[in-house]
Protein backbone atom coordinates (compact mmCIF):
# COMPACT_ATOMS: atom_id res chain seq x y z
CA UNK A 1 0.00 0.00 0.00
CA UNK A 2 1.17 3.25 -0.76
CA UNK A 3 1.39 5.77 2.32
CA UNK A 4 -0.77 8.35 2.42
CA UNK A 5 -2.21 11.07 4.62
CA UNK A 6 -5.27 10.97 6.99
CA UNK A 7 -7.83 12.98 8.20
CA UNK A 8 -11.37 12.14 9.90
CA UNK A 9 -13.15 15.72 9.65
CA UNK A 10 -16.54 15.74 12.16
CA UNK A 11 -18.93 17.02 10.02
CA UNK A 12 -20.64 16.61 6.51
CA UNK A 13 -19.05 19.97 4.93
CA UNK A 14 -15.58 19.48 6.60
CA UNK A 15 -15.32 16.20 4.66
CA UNK A 16 -16.77 17.53 1.55
CA UNK A 17 -13.60 20.32 1.83
CA UNK A 18 -11.55 18.04 2.46
CA UNK A 19 -13.06 15.73 -0.23
CA UNK A 20 -12.94 18.51 -2.83
CA UNK A 21 -9.88 20.50 -1.63
CA UNK A 22 -7.43 17.87 -3.76
CA UNK A 23 -8.30 15.38 -6.85
CA UNK A 24 -6.63 12.69 -5.18
CA UNK A 25 -8.20 12.30 -2.27
CA UNK A 26 -10.51 9.57 -1.58
CA UNK A 27 -13.73 8.73 0.97
CA UNK A 28 -13.23 5.64 3.11
CA UNK A 29 -16.40 4.27 4.02
CA UNK A 30 -15.82 0.96 5.84
CA UNK A 31 -13.12 -0.27 3.74
CA UNK A 32 -14.25 -4.08 2.83
CA UNK A 33 -13.43 -2.75 -0.77
CA UNK A 34 -11.19 0.38 -0.92
CA UNK A 35 -8.77 -1.60 1.85
CA UNK A 36 -7.98 -4.36 -0.85
CA UNK A 37 -8.10 -1.94 -3.31
CA UNK A 38 -5.39 0.05 -2.05
CA UNK A 39 -2.97 -3.01 -0.81
CA UNK A 40 -3.18 -4.11 -4.00
CA UNK A 41 -1.58 -0.49 -5.09
CA UNK A 42 -4.40 -0.27 -7.30
CA UNK A 43 -5.21 3.71 -5.73
CA UNK A 44 -2.69 6.10 -4.49
CA UNK A 45 -4.77 9.03 -2.98
CA UNK A 46 -3.17 11.41 -1.43
CA UNK A 47 -5.34 11.95 1.16
CA UNK A 48 -7.92 9.74 2.81
CA UNK A 49 -11.13 10.89 4.22
CA UNK A 50 -12.58 8.78 6.79
CA UNK A 51 -16.25 9.37 7.00
CA UNK A 52 -16.98 7.29 10.39
CA UNK A 53 -17.43 10.58 12.64
CA UNK A 54 -20.23 12.11 10.41
CA UNK A 55 -23.03 10.75 12.65
CA UNK A 56 -23.98 9.01 9.39
CA UNK A 57 -24.62 5.11 11.20
CA UNK A 58 -28.19 4.25 12.10
CA UNK A 59 -31.32 3.43 10.78
CA UNK A 60 -34.98 5.64 11.20
CA UNK A 61 -38.63 4.35 10.20
CA UNK A 62 -41.97 5.45 9.82
CA UNK A 63 -44.61 3.77 8.06
CA UNK A 64 -43.92 4.98 4.76
CA UNK A 65 -40.30 5.00 4.68
CA UNK A 66 -37.28 3.48 6.01
CA UNK A 67 -33.93 5.45 5.86
CA UNK A 68 -30.60 4.11 6.02
CA UNK A 69 -27.35 6.02 7.03
CA UNK A 70 -24.69 5.66 4.40
CA UNK A 71 -22.36 4.40 7.40
CA UNK A 72 -24.77 1.77 8.29
CA UNK A 73 -22.97 -1.48 8.52
CA UNK A 74 -24.40 -4.73 6.79
CA UNK A 75 -24.70 -6.34 9.93
CA UNK A 76 -26.98 -3.32 11.45
CA UNK A 77 -29.24 -3.61 8.73
CA UNK A 78 -29.48 -7.46 8.61
CA UNK A 79 -30.40 -7.21 12.50
CA UNK A 80 -32.82 -4.41 12.19
CA UNK A 81 -36.32 -5.00 13.31
CA UNK A 82 -37.25 -2.54 11.10
CA UNK A 83 -35.88 -3.31 7.98
CA UNK A 84 -36.78 -6.88 8.93
CA UNK A 85 -40.45 -6.10 9.33
CA UNK A 86 -40.68 -3.13 6.67
CA UNK A 87 -38.62 -4.20 3.75
CA UNK A 88 -37.59 -8.16 4.66
CA UNK A 89 -35.56 -8.51 1.53
CA UNK A 90 -33.15 -5.88 1.68
CA UNK A 91 -32.46 -7.38 5.75
CA UNK A 92 -32.07 -10.88 3.70
CA UNK A 93 -29.80 -9.23 1.23
CA UNK A 94 -27.74 -7.76 4.03
CA UNK A 95 -27.19 -11.21 5.98
CA UNK A 96 -25.89 -12.32 2.69
CA UNK A 97 -22.62 -9.90 2.02
CA UNK A 98 -19.56 -11.41 2.54
CA UNK A 99 -19.11 -12.85 6.20
CA UNK A 100 -19.56 -12.10 9.86
CA UNK A 101 -16.49 -9.76 9.82
CA UNK A 102 -16.73 -8.07 6.57
CA UNK A 103 -20.65 -6.90 7.53
CA UNK A 104 -18.96 -5.75 10.71
CA UNK A 105 -17.32 -3.03 8.72
CA UNK A 106 -19.32 -2.72 5.27
CA UNK A 107 -21.53 0.17 4.85
CA UNK A 108 -24.44 0.58 2.45
CA UNK A 109 -22.94 3.95 1.48
CA UNK A 110 -19.62 2.49 0.30
CA UNK A 111 -20.98 -0.24 -1.34
CA UNK A 112 -23.73 2.17 -3.42
CA UNK A 113 -20.85 4.28 -3.79
CA UNK A 114 -18.70 1.92 -5.25
CA UNK A 115 -21.23 0.41 -7.77
CA UNK A 116 -19.11 -3.07 -7.98
CA UNK A 117 -21.28 -5.05 -10.96
CA UNK A 118 -21.98 -7.92 -8.63
CA UNK A 119 -22.63 -5.98 -5.69
CA UNK A 120 -25.87 -6.81 -3.96
CA UNK A 121 -27.38 -3.08 -2.58
CA UNK A 122 -27.55 -2.01 -6.02
CA UNK A 123 -30.56 -4.29 -7.03
CA UNK A 124 -32.68 -3.59 -3.72
CA UNK A 125 -31.76 0.45 -4.37
CA UNK A 126 -33.24 -0.15 -8.17
CA UNK A 127 -35.83 -2.70 -7.48
CA UNK A 128 -37.26 -0.90 -4.67
CA UNK A 129 -37.34 2.61 -6.14
CA UNK A 130 -35.20 4.08 -3.36
CA UNK A 131 -33.49 7.78 -3.32
CA UNK A 132 -30.22 8.43 -2.83
CA UNK A 133 -29.41 11.47 -0.76
CA UNK A 134 -26.10 13.38 -0.44
CA UNK A 135 -24.66 16.20 0.32
CA UNK A 136 -26.76 18.84 -1.90
CA UNK A 137 -29.16 16.99 -2.86
CA UNK A 138 -31.44 13.27 -3.75
CA UNK A 139 -30.76 11.19 -6.33
CA UNK A 140 -33.65 8.51 -8.26
CA UNK A 141 -32.62 5.32 -8.16
CA UNK A 142 -33.15 5.19 -11.62
CA UNK A 143 -30.85 7.69 -12.61
CA UNK A 144 -28.04 6.96 -10.13
CA UNK A 145 -26.39 3.58 -11.68
CA UNK A 146 -24.72 4.60 -14.73
CA UNK A 147 -22.57 1.29 -15.66
CA UNK A 148 -19.92 -0.74 -14.06
CA UNK A 149 -18.49 1.12 -11.04
CA UNK A 150 -19.79 4.43 -12.22
CA UNK A 151 -22.72 6.24 -10.78
CA UNK A 152 -24.30 10.24 -11.16
CA UNK A 153 -22.16 11.02 -7.74
CA UNK A 154 -20.19 14.13 -9.19
CA UNK A 155 -16.45 14.25 -8.00
CA UNK A 156 -16.36 14.91 -3.87
CA UNK A 157 -19.80 14.53 -3.71
CA UNK A 158 -21.01 12.28 -0.28
CA UNK A 159 -23.71 9.99 -0.15
CA UNK A 160 -25.62 10.49 3.43
CA UNK A 161 -28.63 8.54 3.51
CA UNK A 162 -30.85 5.77 1.23
CA UNK A 163 -34.24 6.86 1.84
CA UNK A 164 -36.59 3.32 0.88
CA UNK A 165 -40.31 3.03 0.77
CA UNK A 166 -41.83 0.20 2.63
CA UNK A 167 -42.54 -2.42 0.63
CA UNK A 168 -45.53 -4.68 -0.11
CA UNK A 169 -43.20 -7.80 -1.05
CA UNK A 170 -39.44 -7.71 -1.26
CA UNK A 171 -37.27 -10.84 -1.92
CA UNK A 172 -33.28 -11.00 -3.01
CA UNK A 173 -31.92 -15.12 -4.07
CA UNK A 174 -28.37 -14.33 -4.89
CA UNK A 175 -26.54 -17.35 -6.45
CA UNK A 176 -23.00 -16.50 -4.66
CA UNK A 177 -19.69 -17.58 -6.07
CA UNK A 178 -18.17 -19.70 -3.36
CA UNK A 179 -14.86 -18.07 -2.95
CA UNK A 180 -15.70 -14.57 -3.08
CA UNK A 181 -19.23 -14.51 -2.31
CA UNK A 182 -20.20 -11.85 -4.74
CA UNK A 183 -23.45 -12.23 -6.58
CA UNK A 184 -22.71 -14.70 -10.13
CA UNK A 185 -26.65 -13.54 -9.96
CA UNK A 186 -28.86 -11.52 -7.87
CA UNK A 187 -32.45 -11.14 -8.42
CA UNK A 188 -34.34 -8.39 -6.09
CA UNK A 189 -38.34 -8.77 -6.28
CA UNK A 190 -39.94 -6.00 -5.50
CA UNK A 191 -43.78 -4.49 -5.00
CA UNK A 192 -44.18 -1.18 -3.37
CA UNK A 193 -46.85 1.61 -4.02
CA UNK A 194 -44.88 4.22 -5.65
CA UNK A 195 -43.48 2.05 -7.97
CA UNK A 196 -45.81 -0.96 -8.47
CA UNK A 197 -43.58 -4.36 -9.02
CA UNK A 198 -40.04 -3.91 -10.38
CA UNK A 199 -36.90 -6.96 -10.97
CA UNK A 200 -33.75 -5.63 -10.47
CA UNK A 201 -30.62 -8.44 -11.65
CA UNK A 202 -27.11 -7.39 -10.12
CA UNK A 203 -23.94 -9.28 -11.29
CA UNK A 204 -24.92 -10.42 -14.02
CA UNK A 205 -25.07 -7.29 -16.47
CA UNK A 206 -21.93 -5.94 -18.53
CA UNK A 207 -23.40 -2.31 -16.74
CA UNK A 208 -23.91 -3.33 -13.35
CA UNK A 209 -27.77 -3.23 -12.30
CA UNK A 210 -30.52 -3.27 -14.54
CA UNK A 211 -34.47 -4.22 -14.77
CA UNK A 212 -36.04 -7.10 -15.97
CA UNK A 213 -39.12 -5.40 -17.46
CA UNK A 214 -40.42 -8.20 -19.35
CA UNK A 215 -40.37 -10.09 -15.67
CA UNK A 216 -41.95 -6.95 -14.27
CA UNK A 217 -44.92 -6.57 -17.00
CA UNK A 218 -45.77 -9.92 -16.07
CA UNK A 219 -45.60 -9.92 -12.42
CA UNK A 220 -47.26 -7.04 -12.14
CA UNK A 221 -50.75 -9.08 -13.84
CA UNK A 222 -50.09 -12.29 -11.81
CA UNK A 223 -47.17 -12.06 -9.19
CA UNK A 224 -46.38 -15.93 -8.71
CA UNK A 225 -43.37 -17.82 -10.04
CA UNK A 226 -45.62 -19.67 -12.96
CA UNK A 227 -46.08 -15.87 -14.25
CA UNK A 228 -42.26 -15.85 -15.19
CA UNK A 229 -41.79 -19.40 -16.16
CA UNK A 230 -41.76 -18.74 -20.20
CA UNK A 231 -40.13 -15.85 -20.11
CA UNK A 232 -36.23 -15.96 -21.99
CA UNK A 233 -33.60 -13.50 -20.79
CA UNK A 234 -31.24 -13.06 -23.98
CA UNK A 235 -27.21 -13.51 -23.34
CA UNK A 236 -26.76 -10.38 -24.89
CA UNK A 237 -24.56 -7.94 -22.64
CA UNK A 238 -24.48 -10.32 -19.68
CA UNK A 239 -20.75 -11.15 -18.16
CA UNK A 240 -18.92 -14.45 -19.21
CA UNK A 241 -15.98 -15.39 -17.14
CA UNK A 242 -14.11 -18.31 -15.51
CA UNK A 243 -17.37 -18.37 -13.30
CA UNK A 244 -20.11 -18.57 -15.41
CA UNK A 245 -20.76 -17.77 -19.05
CA UNK A 246 -23.27 -15.09 -20.31
CA UNK A 247 -25.58 -17.98 -21.09
CA UNK A 248 -25.66 -19.74 -17.77
CA UNK A 249 -26.19 -16.04 -16.02
CA UNK A 250 -29.41 -15.85 -18.21
CA UNK A 251 -30.88 -18.99 -17.10
CA UNK A 252 -29.74 -18.24 -13.57
CA UNK A 253 -31.59 -14.78 -14.02
CA UNK A 254 -34.97 -17.21 -14.65
CA UNK A 255 -34.07 -19.37 -11.72
CA UNK A 256 -33.41 -16.86 -8.94
CA UNK A 257 -36.28 -14.89 -10.63
CA UNK A 258 -38.76 -17.60 -9.67
CA UNK A 259 -37.33 -18.45 -6.44
CA UNK A 260 -38.12 -15.01 -4.83
CA UNK A 261 -41.23 -14.43 -6.27
CA UNK A 262 -42.02 -18.16 -4.80
CA UNK A 263 -40.86 -16.62 -1.40
CA UNK A 264 -41.47 -12.95 -1.73
CA UNK B 1 2.45 10.83 11.11
CA UNK B 2 -0.45 10.37 12.67
CA UNK B 3 -0.99 9.17 15.96
CA UNK B 4 -3.04 6.25 17.44
CA UNK B 5 -3.94 5.57 20.74
CA UNK B 6 -5.71 2.61 21.74
CA UNK B 7 -6.79 -0.24 23.97
CA UNK B 8 -5.48 -3.50 23.50
CA UNK B 9 -6.42 -6.60 25.95
CA UNK B 10 -7.26 -3.79 28.30
CA UNK B 11 -3.96 -2.30 28.29
CA UNK B 12 -3.73 1.31 26.50
CA UNK B 13 -1.21 1.63 23.94
CA UNK B 14 -0.40 4.38 21.81
CA UNK B 15 1.54 4.63 18.90
CA UNK B 16 3.43 6.66 16.26
CA UNK B 17 2.31 5.04 12.72
CA UNK B 18 2.31 5.69 8.85
CA UNK B 19 -1.51 6.25 7.42
CA UNK B 20 -1.66 3.12 5.42
CA UNK B 21 -0.38 0.75 8.74
CA UNK B 22 -3.15 -2.26 8.89
CA UNK B 23 -4.55 -3.11 12.59
CA UNK B 24 -3.33 -6.48 12.36
CA UNK B 25 0.81 -4.25 11.85
CA UNK B 26 0.04 -2.34 14.72
CA UNK B 27 -0.51 -5.47 16.71
CA UNK B 28 1.71 -7.69 15.38
CA UNK B 29 4.89 -5.37 14.15
CA UNK B 30 5.09 -2.62 17.02
CA UNK B 31 3.28 -4.76 19.86
CA UNK B 32 4.64 -7.59 19.68
CA UNK B 33 1.22 -9.62 19.78
CA UNK B 34 1.92 -12.46 16.99
CA UNK B 35 -0.72 -14.46 18.20
CA UNK B 36 -2.48 -12.60 15.34
CA UNK B 37 -2.17 -14.14 11.85
CA UNK B 38 -1.57 -12.55 8.34
CA UNK B 39 -3.08 -15.85 6.38
CA UNK B 40 -3.69 -14.81 2.81
CA UNK B 41 -4.13 -10.89 3.34
CA UNK B 42 -6.91 -10.51 1.29
CA UNK B 43 -9.96 -10.37 3.50
CA UNK B 44 -10.68 -14.33 2.79
CA UNK B 45 -9.00 -16.52 5.15
CA UNK B 46 -9.89 -14.98 8.51
CA UNK B 47 -6.52 -15.97 10.45
CA UNK B 48 -6.70 -12.15 11.83
CA UNK B 49 -9.68 -12.02 13.18
CA UNK B 50 -9.87 -9.73 16.65
CA UNK B 51 -12.48 -7.99 18.27
CA UNK B 52 -12.92 -4.47 17.85
CA UNK B 53 -15.54 -2.88 20.72
CA UNK B 54 -16.78 -6.33 20.73
CA UNK B 55 -17.38 -6.97 17.03
CA UNK B 56 -15.23 -9.33 15.21
CA UNK B 57 -13.31 -7.91 12.12
CA UNK B 58 -10.73 -8.79 9.78
CA UNK B 59 -7.57 -6.74 11.03
CA UNK B 60 -5.84 -7.32 7.56
CA UNK B 61 -8.63 -5.12 6.16
CA UNK B 62 -8.68 -2.34 8.78
CA UNK B 63 -6.25 0.92 9.12
CA UNK B 64 -4.62 1.15 12.66
CA UNK B 65 -5.77 4.70 12.78
CA UNK B 66 -9.53 3.30 12.20
CA UNK B 67 -9.13 2.12 15.49
CA UNK B 68 -8.29 5.22 17.48
CA UNK B 69 -10.12 5.23 20.64
CA UNK B 70 -11.00 1.19 20.04
CA UNK B 71 -11.41 -1.70 22.77
CA UNK B 72 -9.71 -4.51 20.96
CA UNK B 73 -9.09 -8.14 22.27
CA UNK B 74 -7.10 -10.42 20.74
CA UNK B 75 -6.37 -14.18 20.98
CA UNK B 76 -3.70 -13.16 23.68
CA UNK B 77 -6.36 -11.45 25.39
CA UNK B 78 -8.62 -13.69 26.16
CA UNK B 79 -7.67 -16.02 28.63
CA UNK B 80 -7.92 -15.77 32.47
CA UNK B 81 -4.50 -14.13 34.11
CA UNK B 82 -4.13 -17.24 35.80
CA UNK B 83 -3.96 -18.91 32.27
CA UNK B 84 -7.47 -20.44 32.75
CA UNK B 85 -8.16 -21.02 29.13
CA UNK B 86 -11.14 -18.86 27.54
CA UNK B 87 -13.88 -21.93 27.66
CA UNK B 88 -13.84 -21.53 23.57
CA UNK B 89 -10.13 -22.31 23.75
CA UNK B 90 -11.08 -25.16 26.10
CA UNK B 91 -13.23 -26.57 23.82
CA UNK B 92 -11.01 -26.26 20.77
CA UNK B 93 -8.75 -27.91 22.75
CA UNK B 94 -11.09 -30.64 24.33
CA UNK B 95 -12.13 -31.72 20.31
CA UNK B 96 -9.24 -31.41 18.93
CA UNK B 97 -10.38 -28.56 16.80
CA UNK B 98 -7.29 -27.71 14.94
CA UNK B 99 -4.00 -29.52 13.20
CA UNK B 100 -1.28 -27.09 12.49
CA UNK B 101 -3.00 -24.27 14.40
CA UNK B 102 -2.71 -21.60 12.07
CA UNK B 103 -5.91 -20.78 11.82
CA UNK B 104 -7.20 -21.47 15.21
CA UNK B 105 -6.94 -17.74 16.60
CA UNK B 106 -8.93 -16.76 14.11
CA UNK B 107 -11.35 -19.01 14.36
CA UNK B 108 -11.50 -19.02 18.12
CA UNK B 109 -12.06 -15.27 17.86
CA UNK B 110 -15.02 -15.61 15.08
CA UNK B 111 -16.07 -18.59 17.32
CA UNK B 112 -16.68 -16.48 20.54
CA UNK B 113 -18.44 -13.82 18.60
CA UNK B 114 -20.72 -16.49 17.56
CA UNK B 115 -21.43 -17.74 20.26
CA UNK B 116 -22.21 -14.09 21.63
CA UNK B 117 -24.36 -13.05 18.97
CA UNK B 118 -26.44 -15.96 19.52
CA UNK B 119 -27.96 -16.05 23.33
CA UNK B 120 -30.94 -17.93 21.42
CA UNK B 121 -29.19 -20.92 20.44
CA UNK B 122 -26.99 -22.37 17.57
CA UNK B 123 -27.27 -25.00 15.03
CA UNK B 124 -24.98 -27.19 13.31
CA UNK B 125 -26.42 -25.02 10.41
CA UNK B 126 -25.77 -21.63 11.39
CA UNK B 127 -21.90 -22.57 12.86
CA UNK B 128 -21.35 -23.93 9.74
CA UNK B 129 -22.59 -21.12 8.01
CA UNK B 130 -20.85 -18.32 10.74
CA UNK B 131 -17.84 -19.71 10.02
CA UNK B 132 -17.49 -18.39 6.43
CA UNK B 133 -14.96 -15.75 7.24
CA UNK B 134 -12.64 -18.55 8.42
CA UNK B 135 -10.56 -20.87 6.15
CA UNK B 136 -9.33 -23.89 7.68
CA UNK B 137 -7.39 -26.32 5.12
CA UNK B 138 -6.61 -28.96 7.46
CA UNK B 139 -9.48 -30.10 9.92
CA UNK B 140 -12.43 -30.38 7.30
CA UNK B 141 -13.69 -28.16 9.87
CA UNK B 142 -15.74 -30.88 11.84
CA UNK B 143 -14.10 -30.89 15.11
CA UNK B 144 -14.61 -27.11 14.65
CA UNK B 145 -17.89 -27.23 15.21
CA UNK B 146 -17.76 -29.43 17.45
CA UNK B 147 -16.08 -27.21 19.31
CA UNK B 148 -18.37 -24.31 19.56
CA UNK B 149 -20.92 -26.51 19.76
CA UNK B 150 -19.22 -27.47 23.27
CA UNK B 151 -18.21 -24.00 24.11
CA UNK B 152 -22.05 -22.71 23.74
CA UNK B 153 -23.30 -23.58 27.05
CA UNK B 154 -20.16 -23.03 29.20
CA UNK B 155 -20.37 -19.01 27.61
CA UNK B 156 -23.86 -18.86 28.74
CA UNK B 157 -24.44 -20.97 31.51
CA UNK B 158 -27.35 -23.05 30.33
CA UNK B 159 -28.12 -25.98 28.21
CA UNK B 160 -28.02 -25.61 23.88
CA UNK B 161 -31.70 -25.36 23.89
CA UNK B 162 -30.52 -26.47 19.80
CA UNK B 163 -28.89 -29.59 19.21
CA UNK B 164 -25.85 -28.96 17.69
CA UNK B 165 -25.76 -31.86 15.88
Amino acid sequence: MYDFNYTKPSSIPEAVQALGADMEAKALAGGQTFIPVLKQRLNKPTVIVDLSELGLRGIAADDKTVTIGAMTTHHQIESSPDVQRLVPGLAKMAALIGDTQVRHRGTMGGSLANNDPSACYPAAVLALGATIHTDHRSIAADDYFQGMFTTALEPGELITAIEFPVAEKSNYEKFRNPASRYAMVGVFVAKTAAHGVRVAITGAGQGGVFRHTAMEEALAKDFSPEAITGIITPADGLNGDIHASPEYRAHLIGVMARRAVAAA
Amino acid sequence: MPQVSLTVNGRSHTAEIEGRTLLVELLRENMGLTGTHVGCDTSQCGACVVHVDGESVKSCTMLAIQANGAAVTTIEGIAESDGTLHPMQAMFREHHALQCGFCTPGMVMSAIDLVQMHPEGLTEDQIRHGLEGNLCRCTGYHNIVKAIAAAWPIMHGKELPLAAE
